[in-house]
């Protein structure tokens, strides 16, 4: 029987995210956690079997040890099939070549022979950044609809920071005229997702042409997009309305926690429609004594503090007389009696001893100047001693 | 290390929680917040490097079933032994067992092909933590015939037990069931150990006998002609025997040292959901009480254990409550000492009671 597959996405997972400082020294960005009891990866991935693809191939690079882990068979998302199913594609030695991937079309370029063994027709490229649920089918109906040959997710970003973006410049019907990389002076709101999908023949032609190429960067934003539209071919936008959220910098990684709070949150995990999977810990439900306002917290946590406005990861242990306000704590923290933590991320498998100070509140720490815009952060693994302490604003990796 | 298979009755002692079981097997009652009450008994066997399980059913075994799968979630997905379910009337026999012996008749098949040297067979409607390797050890070096698991502590009266005395040496001397005399007592706890070879002769020459009652005709007159040794369960144990000893196990987990004996230093596995993480707004409050994922607690909560997506509104106390996943507490409702099954509605300002002996019991799907 012939086998195939009609989409294969393949999920860029390979990013450094050195704009996470600390939270990326050992992992890759899309398993840092989010959300309490998530890892980056897990949107996407849930997206993908949400919409009913079962093929994802993702590429890693950097520190990729914890998130392969983390991916393992595939099982938590559906994803362990035995034709298709979710498969860690790291760069290999070959024959002739051997080399990293060099930009994001050279990782796919790499993997070619990859999404040929499903004979796909579409191939659906995806970037392990961003929290966000998009259902795929849809805008791979509205591909297969206009017989486009790209098409680009995008969605409306305000003017100023518009040019942090790939921004799309449209025609009424949809189709792209201009493709500009992070433009000085953007010409239009309508921001690339990073999110792309492709005519398989098509994708695969433009790869092995971008290759030969020595000028190119590799890239698919830089050269394979604006290289397809120079050669006419037809490339289409697929406007996707709600939440999206790249959490690239520390920052927008601390709001895009902070949307997940309230009855009515600004992204809602506990969606039917569409559910979130994850590879879920072992640990019994949380136990609370303290005190809890506007936040959520994840099983196996110990609350004998107070705890405000926070995300809470699993099993953290907040100690009696301990406060944690305006914060994110990933998972397996302990914050220890009198220790208050203000406006600050905490990664994994971190101790805050008795009576440590970390950040500051939030209305003085945001008038700091700094690169997280006032947010202390505590890297994976580090102690802070009794009566430490880490000032808003501040980076620390290492025991204080 | 001997090489182990175990048998689990997930359908025995039903009649102790007729409340619980009327719409599942007693294995599959929900219990600590994100468990089924088979989730201890299994993990002990999977903590004990047991991968080979056969699991006796009877009748309601649907929610069982869904909850186990494949065994995936305990790791006994496997291509040799792992989860093997053990429905009844798979063998020439036409009724459903009634007795423990005739079940066991049931699972012959399932021993006999069984290339483990030792067999631990336990129930499925107690909580506690037990390493059977040391059981098998103990049975070892006492080159015993079959070894028993007791836990001392007070006789309750209330149903069928089994008790017995053992000499200094461990060895059991008397076998009682249903003894009339009260106190302190070495109380079976239904958790056995034998040689796979001895538990298949000893099942073949009840058949053979006509044999019922495992207690009666085996075990009591086996203390002359075996060798039955009594080993120790120390620690933490509860048994699911009646609503009340239900909802005392699952407010024992408000104990941190209860919670640190059964979830420390090792997994309990369970069947995972994937549930958002509890959320608490500006309005709750919240003491002593466990917190299951997906919860969304708008009031206040005290003492009590919520399973996952419990919802409780503003306004609303809850006190001293067993509340399984999906109950929907509207607001300003007032519940005290309530043990409500899975996916009800309560509507606003409703004020519902029971008492510490008593406690309220709704039914799965109820709308109040």
């Amino acid at each position: 029987m012939l086998r195939k597959k009609e989409c294969v996405a393949m999920l860029l997972a390979g990013g450094q995210g050195s704009r996470l400082y600390a939270l990326t020294s050992n992992i890759a960005k899309p398993a840092v956690s989010f959300g309490a009891k998530y890892r980056i990866i897990d949107f996407p991935l849930s997206n993908c079997i949400n919409s009913g693809i079962d093929t994802v191939g993702v590429l890693t690079q950097y520190q990729p040890l914890v998130l392969n882990e983390y991916v393992g068979n595939g099982q938590p998302w559906d994803l362990d099939r035995t034709f298709g199913g979710v498969h860690i594609l790291s760069p290999y030695e070959a024959k002739k070549d051997t080399s990293w991937y060099k930009g994001t079309a050279n990782a796919i370029y790499q993997n070619i022979r990859f999404m040929k063994m499903y004979d796909p027709e579409y191939v659906l490229i995806l970037s392990g950044d961003h929290i966000y649920k998009m259902d795929y089918d849809k805008m791979l109906a509205a591909h297969k609809e206009s017989h486009a040959d790209c098409t680009i997710a995008c969605m409306e970003v305000p003017l100023k920071e518009a040019s942090r973006f790939g921004i799309l410049n449209t025609n009424p019907d949809g189709t792209i005229y201009e493709f500009e990389e992070k433009p000085a002076k953007p010409k239009s709101n309508l921001a690339s997702m990073g999110i792309y999908i492709f005519t398989a023949s098509k994708l695969f032609k433009y790869l092995e042409m971008d290759e030969a190429d020595p000028n190119s960067e590799k890239d698919f934003g830089k050269n394979i997009l604006p290289t397809m539209l120079n050669a006419g071919e037809k490339m289409y936008s697929y406007r996707f309305e709600g939440y999206w959220k790249d959490v690239g910098t520390i920052s927008s990684l601390w709001e895009a926690n902070m949307d997940l709070l309230g009855v009515v949150p600004n992204f809602e995990l506990q969606d039917s429609q569409h559910v979130i999977h994850s590879r879920s810990p072992l640990a019994p439900p949380a136990y609370v004594e303290g005190e809890i306002v506007n936040s959520i917290v994840a099983t196996g946590c110990e609350v004998g503090g107070k705890i405000v406005n926070s995300v809470i990861g699993t099993n953290c242990v907040i100690e009696k007389g301990a406060e944690v306000v305006d914060s994110v704590l990933m998972g397996n923290i302990t914050v220890k009696a009198g220790a208050k933590i203000n406006y600050a991320i905490v990664d994994e498998d971190v101790t805050v001893g008795e009576k440590a100070t970390i950040g500051a509140p939030r209305e003085e720490a945001v008038k700091l100047e700094s690169k997280t815009s006032g947010i202390a952060v505590l890297g994976r693994g580090i102690t802070v001693s009794k009566n430490g302490t880490v000032p808003a604003g501040e980076i620390v990796d290492k025991n204080v | 290390m001997a090489s182990t298979v175990g048998v689990i009755f997930s359908s025995i002692n039903e009649e102790n929680v007729p409340e619980l079981t009327s719409v599942r097997s007693i294995g599959s009652i929900p219990y600590g917040g994100r468990y089924r009450l088979v989730d201890f008994v299994l993990s002990n066997m999977v903590n004990s490097h047991i991968t080979t399980v056969g699991m006796i059913t009877k009748n309601n075994y649907q929610s069982l079933m869904d909850h186990l799968g494949s065994g995936k979630s305990w790791d006994l997905a496997r291509k040799e032994g792992g989860l093997i379910l053990l429905p009844p009337y798979s063998d020439e026999t036409e009724t459903l067992y009634k007795s423990r012996l005739e079940a066991l008749k049931g699972a012959m098949s399932f021993l006999r092909k069984a290339k483990e040297d030792y067999v631990v067979l336990a129930d499925s409607d107690a909580i506690y933590k037990l390493d059977y390797n040391k059981v098998i050890e103990y049975h070892e070096k006492n080159n015993a015939d079959i070894t028993l698991v007791y836990h001392e502590h007070e006789l309750k009266k209330s149903h069928y037990y089994i008790t017995f005395e053992t000499d200094k040496d461990g060895r059991i001397n008397a076998v009682e069931v249903n003894p009339q005399s009260s106190g302190i007592k070495k109380n079976y706890i239904n958790v056995m150990v034998a040689r796979t070879s001895y538990l298949i002769r000893l099942i073949q020459n009840a058949i053979q006998n006509g044999y019922t009652s495992f207690a009666k005709d085996i075990l009591t007159p086996g203390t002359k002609t075996m060798k039955l040794y009594g080993y120790k369960l120390e620690g933490y144990y509860a048994n699911i025997d009646s609503l009340v000893a239900y909802f005392n196990a699952n407010t024992d987990l408000l104990d941190k040292k209860v919670r640190d004996e059964i979830f420390g230093e090792r997994d309990v596995y369970t069947k995972v959901n994937d549930s958002a993480p509890a959320k608490f707004t500006a309005d709750a409050c919240v003491k002593n009480s466990l917190i299951s994922d997906g919860c969304l607690i708008e009031g206040t909560v005290e003492n009590s254990v919520l399973f996952r997506g419990v919802k409780v509104g503003k306004g609303t106390v809850i006190k001293n409550c067993i509340l399984m996943s999906e109950n929907m507490v509207g607001e300003n409702c007032n519940l005290s000492y309530v043990v409500s099954d899975k996916d009800t509605i309560i509507r606003d300002g409703r004020v519902l009671a029971g008492c510490e002996v008593k406690p309220y019991f709704i039914n799965k799907g109820s709308l109040i």
